[in-house]
């Protein structure tokens, strides 16, 4: 880390009392989603972020407003998503199209889910790093080319991929690729949707370490997505986690896993399978609640063992309770890991 | 490169056999005709002038064996596939003596450059608008446009041709509704003749055009409705790439995979369509000679036109197939 | 599928419209059961009277009135039109799920065929037919020959649907029970492209609509016959446009336009129902 850097202010991204939901209206009968409903947090340079969750728990709508990739009818309806990037600050909830085109790639980019069909089918790679990176780098031609190529070697991938069309490729070089794609220009912020979803184990990891070197070699900040807490437990320095479009806790990774703060989190971090644990794994009752009609009061309640009257009425406040460590939750004292710490083995000591 | 000249050899024989399939076809329909060529040219020639019964026999002799119909039918058959390889159709029965293949080579030049360059303004107007509108869901102009072209869209060409007649003829009169090119002008290779004809083919292009491009406007922006929500565009969207890019290189040029492949599909149909719109404008191309032959009861002419037409059809969708591999790199690596 | 039918009419603008386009001229043709004259006797009313009260539609030159004639002529170009889209379902279902179900070299056989008939012109076929069958050419026969070109695309459709059948849990199960392959086919797997066969039709009749009307005009069917093409053929025969005999041609361009604008709206909704991602390739003609 350089000095220029520690001058900085400590965040690279602020979000506050953010609140998106998804706005339709079938034949008269309006429905809103509240996929994302008052989320504060911040995201450090230099940090790689973890959000977890259930599918439809709204992480994914989280980051695609983290991404300013909203379209309707899904909409910001209050909060901020404050960027601070060399070029000036940006709030991207609120910014026009022009600010928001202006940071992209250059500051901002993106690691989609599926590696599949992520790339254009019809276009050679190189094509598509020209149209993704050639305007943001101010590259053309030949130096442009070197750029590219250096760059794919220390991802391990030779230059003839330029020349390739996606279907030439296996699933671990596309990903790859678009791993490429997102940090060519070297940019301050990298969030990634599901990075490793569709990969098979070995290439997971492979993907996972290049996403870390990466960041590490570059400096830049990593939100990343995935309901694998294995992934979490191996990549983030802190993890977030979202239940019914809320922030229920965050934390520093190894406190989440050994000690959390939020039933939930206890959960989640008890259905990591361990090598040589054959105990039953305790399940959790129910489905994660709809975001058109969340419930009232703390909305985990229903599925909540520990679950008090106070938890049916009142919202509980995201409150800290360890340096770092922030939970929402009435009865946080009362929460215990449902796993002893010793047998978590999934969990890098 | 081996996988392609491969895929080209298998389009090939299909292309074979559809020419094969399609002229036997037209050979077996038009030797059920219960009017014999050979005895309506002697009840023409008889009519103008009185002939012995012996002269009159040596004539029926000699058509008979002119028309190759001395023979059993499974041999005409034969005679008529070796004579399609040279494209001998015998003599036409409406321009006597003149070979059927000479009045078909006459008309041939006007009916593919009308189609040809319908076709492909047709293709490239309507799926580009299509497109756009499939993008840019919110735009009212666009938005008219569907609602005109569905219900432009379902009109046949016979009913759109005689709508721009009326209008062409008796309202606005100043397109020229009738003929290929100007009586007065000389038909040559002269900048005047060019213009003569490019001129009097505005209203049949435009017939062709507004009826064919609705089907593509539809098509088009029913599958770009769906490419705009693929993974690759919303990727590109987050990259920064430019829109114009985006429009044209990621969402219409994979849209245009499909479209092509139903271009093939579809050529048959604007066959059929430029054949009513010649005849409605008294266009000198292949439908007029067909319909002129049909009421002649010229049946080598029309077996001419016929297989002709398949032989056409055929080779424009075999030609369509082999560009297919070229914007489709997906197709290439099988 | 009433339950179906309720809720395309709630939710969907486009069938409702097509529907009702439809039904009233369905409607329309109907009449002529009830009709008070002959539709093949001429000179019956009053030659060339503009629409009025007393003939609703006007009259022709041939001294027909113009509301019966037209009932007349929807009534046969409907006729034609459905007889064409049954027999060509016919032969679309029959190919495409034995195709699909069968697979292996019955699929590639019939699809080399269906690839052949794809790539014939029907158009100069038609006339060739006409040219060899005169007046011989009734609506019926005409029918039967549009039919044999009229059901590839739409095999190949339903050989699509076919082929992800076949791998199914419950085609499995069918084959295990012993049932015959005619049997799967047309118990298990029929049902699956009903809806599918229903768009299709509307779309055909479409093709086949427009083809006997594009035939008639040339005058290349049974011009005694009345249809749509007929009437068409007749006003131009006796120069309607020309003479100011407007309502003859205007009236039934005019009821079938809107006649193919009801279908095709059908056609879409329907493919709109059973798969947002399809679209009707083939609507020529």
């Amino acid at each position: 880390m350089t000095l220029a850097q520690d001058n900085k202010p400590r965040d690279i991204l602020t979000v506050e009392g953010l609140k998106a939901y998804y706005q339709m209206s079938y034949f008269g009968v309006d429905r809103e989603v509240r996929a994302v409903d008052d989320i504060t947090m911040t995201v450090r340079r230099n940090e790689i972020y973890g959000i977890a969750g259930e599918s439809s728990s709204g992480k994914t709508s989280f980051i695609k407003v983290l991404a300013a990739a909203l379209r309707p009818p899904f909409r910001v309806v209050a909060g901020s998503v404050k960027y601070d990037f060399a070029s000036g600050p940006v709030d991207v909830a609120n910014a026009t199209d022009a600010q928001i085109e202006a940071i992209r790639w250059r500051h901002l980019s993106y690691i989609m889910q599926g590696s599949m069909s992520v790339l254009n089918p019809v276009r050679r790679i190189g094509r598509t790093f020209e149209d993704f990176a050639a305007r943001p780098l101010g590259l053309r031609g030949k130096a442009f080319e070197d750029r590219v190529v250096s760059h794919l070697e220390k991802l391990k991938l030779p230059a003839d991929v330029l020349r390739a069309y996606p279907h030439e490729l296996s699933g671990g070089m596309r990903q790859r690729v678009t791993i490429g794609l997102a940090t060519v220009c070297r940019p301050e912020f990298i969030i990634a949707d599901e990075p490793t979803t569709a990969l098979d184990v070995v290439v997971q990891k492979e993907v996972l370490s290049l996403i870390r070197d990466v960041q590490q070699e570059m400096g830049s900040s990593v939100v990343f997505v995935t309901h694998d807490m294995s992934v979490h437990a191996n990549m983030a320095d802190r993890v977030g986690i979202i239940y019914a479009g809320r922030l229920v806790e965050e934390g520093p990774t190894r406190q989440m896993f050994f000690a959390p703060k939020h039933p939930y989190t206890a959960h989640l971090v008890a259905s990591l399978p361990r090598i040589g644990d054959t105990t039953q794994r305790p399940a959790l009752e129910g489905r994660p609640p709809s975001l058109a009609s969340p419930p009232s009061g703390c909305r985990f309640h229903p599925r909540c063992p520990l679950a008090i009257d106070k938890c049916k009425t009142d919202v509980p406040p995201l409150e800290t309770v360890a340096p770092d460590h922030r939970t929402a939750c009435w009865r946080w004292q009362d929460v215990k890991p449902l796993v002893a710490p010793h047998a978590a083995h999934g969990v890098p000591a | 490169m081996k996988a392609y000249l491969l895929f080209a050899l298998k389009r090939f024989i299909q292309l074979l056999a559809v020419i094969f399939a399609g002229c036997s076809i037209a050979f077996v329909v038009s030797h059920l005709s219960p009017i014999s060529p050979v005895e309506s040219i002697i009840g023409r020639v008889s009519g103008q002038s009185s002939y012995s019964p012996e002269a009159i026999k040596s004539l029926r002799d000699t058509l008979t064996e002119l028309f190759g119909l001395n023979v059993p039918l499974h041999e005409q058959y034969f005679n008529f596939l070796r004579r399609l390889l040279a494209f001998d159709f015998g003599p036409s029965l409406m321009a006597f003596p003149r070979p059927a293949m000479e009045l078909v080579m006459l008309a041939m030049p006007w009916t593919f450059g009308l189609l040809m360059v319908s076709t492909v303004l047709t293709w490239l107007i309507g799926n580009v608008t299509g497109g756009l509108a499939g993008y840019y869901q919110n735009s009212k102009i666009l938005k008219t446009l569907g609602i005109l072209a569905i219900a432009v869209q379902p009109i046949p060409y016979y009913i759109v041709a005689f709508l721009l007649v009326i209008i062409f003829g008796f309202f606005w009169p100043v397109l020229p509704i009738s003929g290929g090119f100007a009586m007065n002008v000389r038909p040559a290779w002269t900048p005047e003749f060019i213009l003569s004809v490019l001129h009097y083919s505005i209203l049949p292009a435009a017939s062709l055009v507004i009826v064919g491009i609705g089907t593509w406007f539809l098509g088009m922006r029913a599958l770009v409705s769906n490419i705009v929500t693929e993974d690759y565009v919303t990727f590109a969207e987050l990259g920064g790439v430019r829109r114009n890019r985006i429009v044209f290189s990621y969402v219409i040029r994979n849209a245009m995979v499909p479209q092509l492949t139903s271009l093939a599909m579809t050529l048959g149909g604007i066959f059929s369509g430029t054949i009513i719109t010649e005849q409605v404008f008294g266009y000198p191309g292949l439908g007029s000679l067909l319909v002129t032959a049909v009421n002649a009861g010229d049946s080598a002419t029309t077996l001419a036109v016929s297989c002709i037409a398949v032989i056409a059809v055929a080779s424009a969708i075999f030609i369509i197939d082999l560009v297919h591999p070229l914007i489709d790199p997906r197709v290439r690596a099988e | 599928m009433f339950a179906v039918l309720r809720d395309l009419v709630r939710y969907n603008i486009e069938f409702t419209i097509g529907a009702i386009l439809v039904a009233l001229i369905v409607t329309f043709a109907c009449l002529s059961f009830f009709s008070p004259v002959d539709p093949t006797q001429v000179y019956l009313a009053i030659p060339d009277q503009p629409p009025g009260a007393q003939y609703w539609f006007g009259s022709n030159s041939r001294g027909q009135d113009m509301f019966w004639q037209l009932s007349f002529a929807f009534r046969n170009t409907l006729t034609f039109g459905l007889t064409v889209a049954l027999l060509s379902r016919i032969l679309s279902i029959g190919v495409g799920l034995a195709a699909g179900y069968l697979g292996g070299w019955v699929d590639r056989v019939l699809m080399f065929i269906n690839d052949i008939f794809v790539a014939i012109p029907i158009f100069p076929i038609l006339i060739l037919f006409y040219f060899v069958m005169r007046s011989n050419l009734n609506g019926f026969t005409l029918a039967l020959v549009m039919a044999c070109f009229g059901w590839p695309y739409d095999a190949r459709l339903i050989r699509s649907v076919t082929l992800g059948l076949r791998h199914r849990e419950f085609t499995r199960q069918a084959v295990f029970a012993g049932m015959s392959p005619v049997k799967i086919m047309l118990q298990e797997h029929l049902p699956y492209v009903m809806p599918i066969i229903f768009a299709t039709t509307m779309a055909n009749m479409i093709w086949s609509i427009g083809l006997e009307v594009t035939l008639a005009v040339l005058g290349f069917t049974n011009i005694n016959i009345p249809t749509v093409g007929t009437t068409l053929y007749w006003a131009n025969n006796h120069s309607a446009m020309v003479v100011g005999v407007w309502w003859w041609i205007l009236i039934p361009v005019i009821i079938v336009v809107l006649l193919f604008i009801g279908l095709f709206l059908l056609a879409v909704s329907l493919n709109e129902y059973i798969d947002p991602r399809s679209r009707l390739r083939r609507m020529g003609a």
